[in-house]
This record gives C-alpha cells, sequence and structure tokens, in this order.
C-alpha cells in the first residue's frame, strides 16, 4: 500500500465520518432548520474529502480538477436548495406541502 | 471486479444498492404523506442511475438522472403543490381486501419476471457483436448513439414525435381563453435573492455542459437527450427564478425550435428513401448527418421538455388572440 | 441461476423484478392520481433494469436495450407530463384529485364542463 493510497483511506473515512454525522444530525435533531444544518454542512464537507482522497486515482490531472468541479457545483446547489427550504419553513412552522 | 477482495466489495456495494433501491421505491408506493413519497421517487431515481452506472450503462445513468430523477421529479412536486394550493379533495383509500388482492397480483408479476430472468439461456451473444461490427459505418464510435441514430432511426424519429403529441395533450388540458398563451404560472422569486443569484451563476456552466454532452455523444457517454435535458434544466431554472418569462406557445420561433429535430430527421429519412433506404446514410457522410440531425433534436427536446414541464398554458397571450 | 449472467447484473435483474412488483401495486392499489404515477414509473423503471441487466452479456452491456431504454425513459416522462396536466386540470374543475368512485349522473349535459378553473 503506497503512501497515495494511505493518504486516499484517511481522506474516504473523514468523507464518510461527515456522512455519517450528518445523517445522524439529520435523523436526532428536534426541527427542520437544525436538521437542515448538519445535513448541508456535513454533508458538503464529507464530499470534499470523497473528492479528495479519490482525485491521485484518477489518472491526470484534468479528471481530478472535473470532480473538484462536482464537488463545488454539488456545494453551490446544496447551499441554495437549503436556503430555500429554510426560508419557505419560516412562516409556518411545520413543513409546507402536507398530504 | 480485478480481484477477489475487490469482487467481494462490489457485491456487498450492488446488495446494498438494491436494497435501498427497493426501500425507496416502497417509500414511494406505500408511504402515507404524498409529498414525502415524490421525495422517495426521486431518491429512488438517483440511486438507479448509480445502477445503470454499476451495469456499466452509462448513457442510460445519464438520461435516468436527468429525466427519470429530475425532471419527472420536478414534475410532480409541481403537481403536490398545484393539488394543495387548489385544496382537492383525496380520493378514499382502496378497502384491505383490494390492497391484498393487489399485493397479490403484483407479487405474482414479480416472481414471473423473476422466474423469466433465471431462467434466461446460456451464451445469448445478444446484439453487441453486431452493432460492433457494423459500428464504422454508422460514423460515429459510440455505439449506443450509432443505434439511436442510425441502426434504430426509426423508434427516435418517432419517439421525437411522442414527445410532440404529449406536449399537444398538454397544451389541450388549458382552458379556452389561455389557448396558446403563457404556460405555467407566474413565478414569484425575489430578484436579489439566493434562487435569482444560483439562476445567474448556473446557466453559463449548464449550457457548456449540455452542449458538451450533446457532442460527445458521438465518442463517448451523452448525446442529444441528455444534453437537451441539461439544456431543458438550465431553461426552467432560469423561468422558475422569474429571470425570464416563457414566450406564449402560439409563438412561430417556439412551434420553429419544437418541430426543427423531428422536421430535420424525416427530410433525411426522405432524402435516403430517394436513394434507396428511408432514413439510410451514406457511409461516408455519415458521421455528419448523426450531427446534424442530434443538433436539430437537441433544439427539439430541450424546448420540448421544458415545456411539458411548465404544463399547459394558463394565461392568456399578451398580444391578444393567437 | 443462470451462469451466464456476471452476478451483480443478476442481483439487478432480480431487483428489477421486485421493483416491477412494488410499481404494480402502487399503480393498482393506491388511489391518487400522482400516487399512481409514481407507482407507473417505478414499474417502468424496474422493467427498464430487468431489461438492461438481461442484456449484460460476457463483452459488457449491450447497446441495443440501452437505447432502447433510453428511448423507454423519454417516453414515460411524456407520459407522466400529459397525465400531471390531465390530473391538475380534472382537480381544477371538479375540487377532486381524482376520479370519484361512480360516475355522477349527468345534469341536462352540461355538468361535466364548468368553465371556471
Amino acid at each position: 500500500m503506497s503512501a497515495l493510497d494511505l493518504f486516499s483511506l484517511a481522506a474516504l473515512t473523514v468523507g464518510a465520518g461527515f456522512f455519517v454525522a450528518g445523517t445522524v444530525g439529520l435523523l436526532r435533531f428536534p426541527d427542520l432548520h437544525t436538521r437542515l444544518h448538519a445535513l448541508t454542512k456535513a454533508d458538503n464537507l464529507g464530499l470534499g474529502f470523497v473528492v479528495l482522497g479519490v482525485m491521485p486515482h484518477l489518472g491526470g490531472l484534468l479528471p481530478a480538477l472535473k470532480v473538484v468541479g462536482v464537488w463545488v457545483l454539488a456545494m453551490l446547489a446544496a447551499g441554495t436548495a437549503a436556503q430555500l427550504v429554510a426560508r419557505a419553513a419560516l412562516p409556518r412552522r411545520p413543513p409546507p406541502e402536507e398530504g | 471486479m480485478t480481484s477477489g477482495v475487490g469482487s467481494v466489495a462490489g457485491l456487498a456495494f450492488d446488495l446494498a444498492l438494491g436494497g435501498l433501491l427497493l426501500a425507496t421505491a416502497l417509500a414511494a408506493v406505500a408511504g402515507r404523506n404524498l409529498f414525502g413519497g415524490v421525495v422517495a421517487f426521486v431518491v429512488y431515481g438517483l440511486l438507479a442511475s448509480l445502477a445503470w452506472v454499476r451495469l456499466g450503462a452509462i448513457d442510460v445513468a445519464l438520461a435516468e438522472a436527468a429525466i427519470g430523477a429530475g425532471l419527472t421529479g420536478v414534475l410532480l412536486v409541481g403537481a403536490v403543490a398545484r393539488l394543495a394550493r387548489i385544496g382537492a379533495v383525496e380520493p378514499a383509500p382502496t378497502a384491505p381486501v383490494g390492497k391484498a388482492l393487489a399485493a397479490l397480483g403484483a407479487v405474482g408479476v414479480a416472481g414471473a419476471i423473476a422466474l423469466a430472468v433465471l431462467a434466461l439461456p446460456e451464451g445469448r451473444p445478444g446484439l453487441g457483436p453486431e452493432v460492433a461490427r457494423n459500428l464504422e459505418a454508422s460514423g460515429v464510435e459510440n455505439p449506443v448513439t450509432a443505434v439511436l441514430i442510425v441502426f434504430r432511426g426509426y423508434d427516435t424519429l418517432i419517439e421525437s414525435i411522442v414527445l410532440l403529441a404529449a406536449l399537444v395533450g398538454v397544451w389541450a388540458a388549458s382552458l379556452e381563453r389561455d389557448w396558446g398563451g403563457l404556460p405555467g404560472l407566474r413565478q414569484h422569486a425575489r430578484p436579489g435573492g439566493v434562487m435569482a443569484t444560483f439562476a445567474r451563476l448556473v446557466p453559463s456552466i449548464g449550457i457548456v455542459v449540455g452542449i458538451y454532452v450533446v457532442h460527445a455523444g458521438a465518442y463517448a457517454p451523452g448525446g442529444a437527450f441528455q444534453g437537451g435535458t441539461i439544456l431543458a434544466a438550465v431553461y426552467l431554472l432560469a423561468a422558475m427564478a422569474g429571470l425570464v418569462e416563457p414566450p406564449a406557445v402560439s409563438r412561430l420561433p417556439v412551434r420553429l425550435a419544437l418541430a426543427l429535430g423531428p422536421a430535420v430527421f424525416l427530410g433525411l429519412g426522405v432524402v435516403g428513401a430517394l436513394g434507396g433506404t428511408f432514413l439510410a446514410f451514406p457511409e461516408a457522410v455519415a458521421g455528419t448527418l448523426v450531427l446534424v440531425v442530434e443538433t436539430a433534436l437537441t433544439v427539439s427536446i430541450a424546448a420540448t421538455l421544458a415545456l411539458l414541464v411548465l404544463g399547459p398554458p394558463a394565461r392568456p397571450s399578451p398580444g391578444g388572440a393567437p | 441461476m443462470s451462469p451466464d449472467l456476471a452476478p451483480h447484473a443478476t442481483i439487478y435483474a432480480l431487483v428489477g423484478a421486485a421493483l416491477v412488483g412494488l410499481g404494480l401495486y402502487g399503480l393498482v392499489a393506491r388511489r391518487h392520481p400522482l400516487r399512481r404515477l409514481v407507482g407507473f414509473n417505478i414499474m417502468g423503471s424496474g422493467l427498464f433494469i430487468v431489461f438492461g441487466a438481461a442484456g449484460m452479456g460476457p463483452l459488457g452491456p449491450d447497446p441495443v436495450p440501452q437505447a432502447l431504454i433510453i428511448t423507454g425513459i423519454v417516453v414515460a416522462f411524456s407520459a407522466t407530463a400529459l397525465i400531471t396536466a390531465l390530473a391538475g386540470r380534472y382537480a381544477a374543475l371538479t375540487g377532486r384529485a381524482g376520479l370519484p368512485e361512480e360516475t355522477p349522473p349527468p345534469e341536462g349535459g352540461a355538468a361535466g364542463r364548468p368553465e371556471a378553473s
């Protein structure tokens, strides 16, 4: 196992840890806004570490940059979606669209 | 899949993904809350696209993620919101006896298909070798694109016309006064809000990616359907953020964009018919013709998909009678 | 077990068969039109997975089923859009999210098409 493999293993483990933390937060936190907070922050960070761990194994700079681009776009979309959901939930406490 | 450890890990992944597919499908079908069911369906679609990656069908994975999960999800979420706004009365649930009978029938059908899968004969070569043998003549390197546009062009031509027919059907669900008018309800988004900022930022990337995916379809996974869906999604994003106002569906440019793909495809087919065979491309120029057809199809697919999601015209045309 | 299918293709083909069953159940047993639409889509998707996985040969995925499945995904989407539009219009006209249990008696022939939405 080379140093790069060890690095990937560490990064992927940390990333998976963040995903687990985000999921636990989603399931355990009491209301929508705290859940959203757990999900968006932890998962964006987790995805970042997964990307970091995968990058050395893609065989080139261009594929590695593409994966970073995926991460940036996913963060942008997740951040925007979280804002919109949080705003939609503000006036009335229970989440919209019952039924 | 190369080493023993890798294949065991791969098998574990496949079993986990299969379990998740079944769990999300169950939540989408049998859950109590309709909105929750729709969300479960979107999650299901994304997982299904992962399953396609595992099966090596990247073209299908792209289509499933973009159309199956993405556009269908937007459509269903919008429909749930519309019915909630109307305050539509929900139908009474099926009686337990009916549910039990339905479950029995469903188990029977699933069991029969599973038995058929297990009884598949050995050594089926499939059509893969046949496609590979003729790939040179198609003018493209991606076998799926070759099948879609060249070898089974009939299917794709008729499919593009099915899309148009569905769009006419959707428009027909409008009120008489709105016929040919502006599709969908007016969108309310704060001009400086996050949604508007996101919708200003993403299209520049989305348009490049969409065109790239169409062009890449000649030699790599991608093509008119996947790229056209990305372009439609970019337009829908801008429309939902209130940045662009969808035009009245009776406008000439709209109609031209909708008809361009099927018309070009059909036209080239007729030219081929004059030379002997309907939809036959001469080998020397096949690559160019595939690109022409794909480009025209992309325009029409993007326009049709976007208008299908926007829904029936809901406001009369501002210019008066269409 | 068919020895010709790679093990993972067999897994997905069997999962696809179960998905067809789940979708069919939703289509038949649920009453809300949008729920039925979700069931219809899952049934179609399950069938695509069976088809695609069964097309996995020793040389990898068969391009012909792949092309047919892409066509199928697009056609399923257009059917979904059409049914969504019809369900929305029906709800706007009648205030109901699904067809009634029995046909209402006709009232002078015009009861079925009120003008306002």
